[in-house]
Parts: C-alpha cells; sequence; structure tokens
C-alpha cells in the first residue's frame, strides 16, 4: 500500500471537511437551520476522521519502515525499538505537526459529540471556528509540513532513526504530547467564546461548559510543563527545572492567562460580571498559544526545547496576526452586547480578591512576555543577540507569585458580597496564624531567608484555607446535620465536586510554592575533579568516586562512574551518573544520577570524564524539598480531574440559581 | 459597583501597572545578557566589565592550561582577529579541546573574561539530528551566532 499517497488524499480529504464544515456552520449559525446543524457535524466529524486516520497511516508507515514516506525516511531506523518507533511520530517537526492534528482531531470530535446537541445557539459557530482553525492546520500539513512526501530515489534501505534523547528518558517521550494537547485543547474554549461573541450573549449556560473544556488543556498544559521541568531536572544535568528559556516562556505564558481565566470564568458564573474581561482572557490565551508555537517550531529562538529552522515560522505568525485582528475586530464589534447582570460591592469580598487574582495573573503574563519577546524585537530592530537573564524574571515574577498564592488563601476565606472589617477578621485569624506557624517551623529548620520564609507563610495559611474549605461542608453535615463521617463525607464530595476540585488544586499550588521555594533558594553545589578513591564533599554527604566501567548497546555507549555516597560515615548508597556516546552524535551526553527522598535530592552530574577511568569531573547539588513539587503537580492534575471530570462524563442539567448560589 | 469603587480601583490598576511596566522595563535593561565575540568583547570597552555576557568563538590552539588539583581552567577564546584570555574554575566539559567552539558565559574583569559556565559548541561537519533538543543546547539555551 502506498503510505504517502494514502496520508496526502487524507489530509486533503481533512481540509476540505475542516473548510466546507466551517462555511456550514457560520451560514448555520445566522439561519439556525436543522440541515445545516446536521451537516456542520458530520463535517466536524468527518475531519477529525481524517486527520486521526492520517496518524493512523502515518504510524503504519513508521512501523513498516516504508522509507518511501520522507518522514519515515527522516527519523525510522530498522535497529530503533517498536515502541520508540511509534513515539517517533512526534520526534521531529513534520510529524509534530501531524501529530497535533490528530489532536485537533480528537478534541473536535468530543467537543461535538458531547455539547452540539446540548447547545444548539452557539454549537455550528464554535464549530465552524474549530474548523476554521483546523482548516489552516490542514494547510500547514500539506504545504509546508508535509510528512508524507515520496523520498527522493532511491528508497534507502534504513534510516538514521530519530533523536536519542528520545531513548534518553521515558519523560522526553511522554511531556510533548501533553503540551500538545494543553495547546490543540485551548483551541475548543477559545471558538467556544468566539461563538459568545458571535451571538451576542454570554449566560452561565454557556459559560459553564466553556470553563469544563477550558479545565481540560489547564490539566494537560500544567501536567506537560511539569513533565517538561522534571524531564530537564533528569537528563540535563546542571541541577534544575526551570531556566525561563524562551520555549519554556511560551507554555508558561498561555497557562497564566488560562489560570486567569478559569477563576474570571467563576465570577461570571456566579455573579454575571466581567463578561468582556473573561472573553478577552479566553481569547489571550488561544492567541498565546499560537505565538507559544511559532516561537518552539520557527526556530527563532536557540533554545533547549525548539526544532531546528524551518519554513513554517513565517506561516504561524501571519496566523497569530489574522487571529489577532479577527479577535480585536469581534471584541470591539459585539463587546456592548455583553451587559453584565451584577456588580463588585465592596474591595473586602470574595469577588474583588477574584479582581486582584485576575490582575495578578495578567501582570505575570506582561512581564514574562516581554521578557521572552524583548529579545526578537531587539534582533530584529537593532540587530543585536541579546537574551534576558533569569534575575529579571524571578526579581519580579518570585513577589507576584507569593502574592497569587497569598489571594489564593483570602479569596476562598472571604465571603461573596461584602464582608464587614468583624467578619474577615473571624474567618482570617487561624488560617493567618497557621501560616505564622509554618514560617516560624521553617525558621526552625533553617528557613531564615526573607522571600522562602514569606513563601512558607503564604503557603501555610493558604493551603489551611483550603483544607478548612474542604473539611467545613463535612463538619456541618456532621455536627448539625448528625449525619455519620463516612456519608457527611462522600455528600460533601458529590455536591461539591468543583468546589473540591478547586481546592485541591489550591492545596497543590501550596506544596508546589513550597519545594519551589526552598530548592531554590537552599540548592547547594559542589565541583571537583576526582581520582579514583578521592573524595568530595557536597553539603552533609561524601562522595567518593571508585571508578568507571562501560556499557554498550547498539545505540549508545555509556560510561559510567561509580560514586559511594556517605553521610555522617555511614555508606547510604551508590550512584552511578554517566557519559553516553550515541552513535548518531559526535558530542556525549551525560545522565545525572539522583538520589530522592521526601527533604532531599542528591545529584550528580558528569561534566568530564577520563575515557580510562583514571578520573572523574564531577558536579554534584544537594537540592532540598524537590520531590515535593512533582508530588504536588500530581495533586494539582487531581484536583483538575476531580473539577472537570463530572460535567465531562455526566451529562447533567443545569443547576437552578438557588442551588448553585446554596453551594457557593 | 459604585462610583467611589470604581475609581478605586481605576486607580490601583494604573499605578501597579504604571509600577510593573518601569520595572519590567528598568529590569530589563540590568539583566540582559549580551552573545559578543571577541572583537565585539573588545569593541565594547568598559561596557563588557560587569555586564553578563556569552562569548562565542574557538579555543586558541597552544592556549589551554587546566590545573586539575586546583581546578583552575585558563584558555584563550579567538574569532580570528581577536584574542581574550578566560579563566575560569570549573570543571570544562568532556569534548572542550584546543580548536574547538566554545562559549562561554561570564564578565569581564580586567583584562581576563571571568566564566561562570562554559560550553561546547556543534560541530559543523556533524550535523545535529532534529529533534525535541540538542546536545550542547541539552544544558542551556546558547548558540550566539548561527
Amino acid at each position: 500500500m502506498d503510505h504517502a499517497f494514502l496520508g496526502r488524499a487524507l489530509i486533503l480529504l481533512s481540509i476540505v471537511f475542516a473548510a466546507s464544515g466551517a462555511v456550514v456552520g457560520y451560514a448555520g449559525g445566522r439561519r439556525r437551520t436543522e440541515a445545516a446543524h446536521q451537516w456542520t457535524k458530520r463535517l466536524a466529524y468527518s475531519f477529525g476522521g481524517a486527520l486521526i486516520l492520517a496518524n493512523v497511516v502515518m504510524i503504519k508507515a513508521l512501523l513498516a519502515h516504508d522509507f518511501a514516506v520522507s518522514y519515515v525516511a527522516q527519523v525510522g531506523s530498522r535497529s530503533t525499538p517498536t515502541h520508540i518507533t511509534i513515539v517517533s511520530l512526534w520526534s521531529s517537526l513534520e510529524g509534530s505537526i501531524l501529530f497535533w492534528g490528530a489532536v485537533l482531531g480528537i478534541f473536535t470530535v468530543a467537543f461535538v459529540w458531547k455539547e452540539a446537541d446540548k447547545h444548539r445557539d452557539m454549537a455550528p459557530y464554535s464549530i465552524a471556528t474549530i474548523l476554521t482553525i483546523g482548516t489552516f492546520f490542514g494547510f500547514l500539513i500539506a504545504g509546508p509540513a508535509n510528512p508524507f512526501l515520496d523520498t527522493p530515489l532511491p528508497i534507502p534501505q534504513d534510516g538514521p532513526g530519530p533523536n536519542p534523547l528520545l531513548q534518553n528518558h521515558i519523560l522526553m517521550i511522554v511531556h510533548p504530547p501533553f503540551l500538545y494537547a494543553g495547546y490543540v485543547g485551548m483551541t475548543i474554549p477559545f471558538a467556544m467564546g468566539v461563538a459568545a461573541l458571535l451571538r451576542g450573549r454570554l449566560g452561565a449556560g454557556w459559560m459553564r461548559p466553556i470553563r469544563t473544556w477550558m479545565l481540560l488543556p489547564w490539566g494537560f498544559l500544567t501536567a506537560g510543563i511539569v513533565l517538561g521541568g522534571w524531564w530537564a531536572y533528569e537528563v540535563l544535568g546542571w541541577g534544575g527545572y526551570w531556566a525561563w528559556d524562551p520555549v519554556e516562556n511560551a507554555s508558561f505564558l498561555p497557562w497564566l492567562t488560562a489560570s486567569a481565566f478559569l477563576h474570571a470564568a467563576m465570577l461570571q458564573e456566579r455573579r454575571g460580571i466581567l463578561k468582556g474581561w473573561t472573553l478577552i482572557l479566553l481569547l489571550a490565551t488561544f492567541c498565546l498559544t499560537i505565538l507559544g508555537t511559532f516561537m518552539t517550531r520557527s526556530g527563532v529562538f536557540n533554545s533547549v526545547h525548539s526544532f531546528t529552522q524551518s519554513p513554517i515560522g513565517p506561516t504561524f505568525l501571519v496566523f497569530l496576526a489574522i487571529v489577532m485582528v479577527a479577535c480585536t475586530i469581534l471584541v470591539a464589534a459585539r463587546m456592548h452586547l455583553l451587559t453584565p447582570e451584577g456588580e463588585v460591592r465592596s474591595p473586602v469580598s470574595r469577588e474583588a480578591m477574584f479582581v486582584m487574582n485576575n490582575m495578578l495573573f495578567v501582570f505575570f503574563t506582561f512581564l514574562v512576555l516581554v521578557g521572552t519577546v524583548f529579545p526578537l524585537l531587539a534582533e530584529a530592530v537593532r540587530d543585536v543577540k541579546i537574551s534576558v537573564g533569569e534575575p529579571y524574571f524571578n526579581r519580579l515574577g518570585v513577589p507576584i507569585a507569593i502574592a497569587i498564592v497569598f489571594l489564593m488563601g483570602i479569596g476562598p476565606a472571604l465571603p461573596w458580597g461584602k464582608a464587614t472589617d468583624k467578619e474577615a477578621l473571624k474567618v482570617l485569624t487561624v488560617p493567618m496564624s497557621v501560616g505564622f506557624s509554618t514560617a516560624i517551623l521553617g525558621a526552625i529548620f533553617g528557613v531564615t531567608q526573607p522571600l522562602p520564609a514569606l513563601t512558607l507563610f503564604v503557603s501555610g495559611f493558604a493551603g489551611f484555607v483550603a483544607l478548612r474549605d474542604m473539611a467545613a461542608p463535612v463538619l456541618v453535615r456532621h455536627n448539625r446535620g448528625g449525619v455519620a463521617w463516612g456519608t457527611a463525607i462522600s455528600e460533601a464530595f458529590w455536591r461539591g465536586r468543583r468546589r473540591y476540585g478547586g481546592q485541591i488544586v489550591h492545596l497543590g499550588v501550596a506544596i508546589m510554592a513550597v519545594g519551589i521555594a526552598l530548592s531554590s533558594s537552599y540548592q547547594k553545589v559542589a565541583e571537583g575533579v576526582l581520582d579514583a578513591g578521592q573524595t568530595m564533599m557536597v553539603g552533609d554527604y561524601t562522595l567518593r568516586f571508585d571508578g568507571t566501567r562501560q556499557e554498550t548497546h547498539p545505540h549508545r555507549r555509556s560510561t559510567i562512574a561509580t560514586m559511594t555516597v556517605q553521610k555522617g560515615g555511614k555508606t547510604v548508597g551508590i550512584l552511578e551518573p554517566r557519559m553516553n556516546h550515541y552513535r548518531m552524535q559526535m558530542n556525549p551526553i551525560g545522565t545525572p544520577a539522583v538520589r530522592s527522598s521526601f527533604t532531599e535530592d542528591l545529584y550528580l552530574s558528569v561534566m568530564t570524564i577520563d575515557p580510562n577511568g583514571s578520573y572523574v569531573g564531577m558536579r554534584a547539588f544537594v537540592n532540598p524539598a524537590i520531590y515535593w513539587i512533582w508530588i504536588a503537580s500530581g495533586i494539582m492534575l487531581l484536583g483538575c480531574i476531580i473539577a472537570a471530570a463530572p460535567s465531562l462524563l455526566f451529562a447533567r442539567a443545569p443547576l437552578p440559581a438557588g442551588a448553585a448560589g446554596a453551594r457557593a | 459597583m459604585t462610583d467611589s469603587m470604581k475609581a478605586f480601583f481605576v486607580v490601583a490598576v494604573l499605578i501597579a501597572g504604571g509600577a510593573l511596566a518601569y520595572l519590567s522595563f528598568g529590569g530589563i535593561g540590568e539583566n540582559l545578557v549580551y552573545y559578543w565575540t571577541p572583537s565585539e568583547l573588545v569593541e565594547h570597552g568598559d561596557v563588557a566589565q560587569g555586564a553578563v555576557i556569552r562569548l562565542g568563538g574557538q579555543v586558541e590552539a597552544g592556549s589551554l592550561k587546566w590545573d586539575k588539583e586546583a581546578n583552575d581552567l585558563r584558555f584563550n577564546v579567538t574569532d580570528g582577529t581577536t584574542v581574550v584570555p578566560v579563566h575560569g574554575t570549573g570543571v570544562p566539559p568532556q569534548m572542550f579541546r584546543e580548536g574547538i567552539g566554545v562559549v562561554v558565559e561570564g564578565t569581564m574583569a580586567g583584562a581576563t573574561f571571568e566564566s561562570d559556565r562554559l560550553l561546547v559548541k556543534h560541530d559543523n561537519e556533524y550535523q545535529a539530528p532534529e529533534g525535541e533538543a540538542d546536545m550542547e543546547e541539552l544544558q542551556k539555551s546558547l548558540q550566539p551566532e548561527s
């Protein structure tokens, strides 16, 4: 079977489906005929199906080592293990854009299946917008990033295989799909927001599903960002997980605006205010994902993660410009239709805290955006090569982040509407004391620098508020209602899943803040060159170099240093950092060895190693509390799933207004 | 929202936004990292003293001195016309040797470039495979000139 031809045909079909579906959808949105509704749905399903099938064809071609397909010739190799062959689908530019299409296809099908018939007034416009974006991606796959080209003759018998780094660590394989799902998933809430603007109407009945469809990619993006950091930590050997690298920033920017949106959406849903603002956040989030894709895929940044120079950069820039112009026109033309239904009555209220939270998120976005884009502008305008150093981001970003965590405690503690000073004092006293106790406890263990101490305070404070908010409904049911503990817990949980989800996310954020603050402020580093038998110290650890050994695999040869780790005179373990020489690459890549525990990580990285094993240049780190960052991200994901899953899995009638208020 | 509340919010946003804009644009100037060749470095004279610089060039043949015991590293970086002496205390990366392309991050202190971080650059005859990451760039974003 001719994989290349079949693939190309499916991509062209997907363009036809997307373009015609977009036209039918916009027309159907105006005329609201049943036939248009049904045809929009059919074309959307066909579009998604064609893209998913195109990916299946590519995987088949990869597995069959059909080197007549250009992409297979580029990344395939007969010596690569099967699971690596499958994931090499997204190991290079063309494949990753094709995979991107599959993710968009899956999201499209899921959205149409779930929401199209429930929201007949909004669905055609939403689907039409998704398909418009789909048309762009279709052209991208068919044109500048086509993976299904015919390999020029003669067809090779074997290929180079994917980047060996893919095989270096499992996280390298799993983190891109999460990021893609996060990025691509933002298309759905964006399209829903555009539909609201086109209709000139935005009520709680439509905001609720938008929020749910935003939670999903937000969760993926959170996971993708953390997994990316974790990968960097486990593989790159510089002892850290985040460097304000432009590509890291590219994924962080939409995360910030999406987080702001998730909060603004609640305000909009509960109080009917800030509709325009909420929609702008939604549109901005999508624009930032496009900007992020441009930065990652175009090679304008020389970065850890970016692909090499490619022609798709300008295409993305043009697309971004079109999207931004369209959004601006749409907002300008329709915003006056979105009349607020309520107001913020007092600065001492949950509403006001939400507003401040949103301001901080937007400031943070602005800060990171300026720092990320500035070097590009400087190069374009003045032709100088510069980058913005980490201190720029940390100096302002850290205080903003601490303030956000602090608000995360104040907001949920205060009631909606207006709190008197006495009420505010009453709800805040205990959490504040918990915050102080956390900081004091930290000081006893040596956390005395101002910013980490402040972080401990706000995290203890906000973490306690989250826990109390989760415990309160259970306690009320048990103590006043006389319900048994088990029943009280399950009742409270099932009635307030979204609230529980949200507070679990908050708890995760509080823990993560502590992990980030401690690991970045109290890292210990030591560097040294050791002959066999020599030792070096890092923190409380003594490291002894016991020699090297070689390990040979088909794709790589490793020189492994054996390091005996001692603490307080006792041997606590052996760590084996290594230097890998890959078959296809000249320069070796070190793989650090990490000994993790809940309190601290010992992290050893080989800088240089003598081929005969006589000496090793070693860099050693002690990173306190870093493990909690990964645990915290798991807690955040759990919360996200709890908040999003019920609305996605079970069809439910919207709650009456009274019930929604009571649950707030 | 009452008028006074509105005014309060508007003023608060303006002050906070203004402060942030000032701080972020002001902060950028102090935290720039310059990508210079040895010639550009010398051209900038005193500006280079204390500034964070990524110096790109080749390790001059015959200039490399590494005292393994004292962890003291000295070499010259050249772009063919200008030579800059570099001093560092770290362990050099595996591929580091004379004649190889390097990127040194650090600053000028007097007539010597003090290195905080040393990275070996791609060798052009070997084409780096496409993929999520390239090797030297693993450690950090680097590559001052393409």
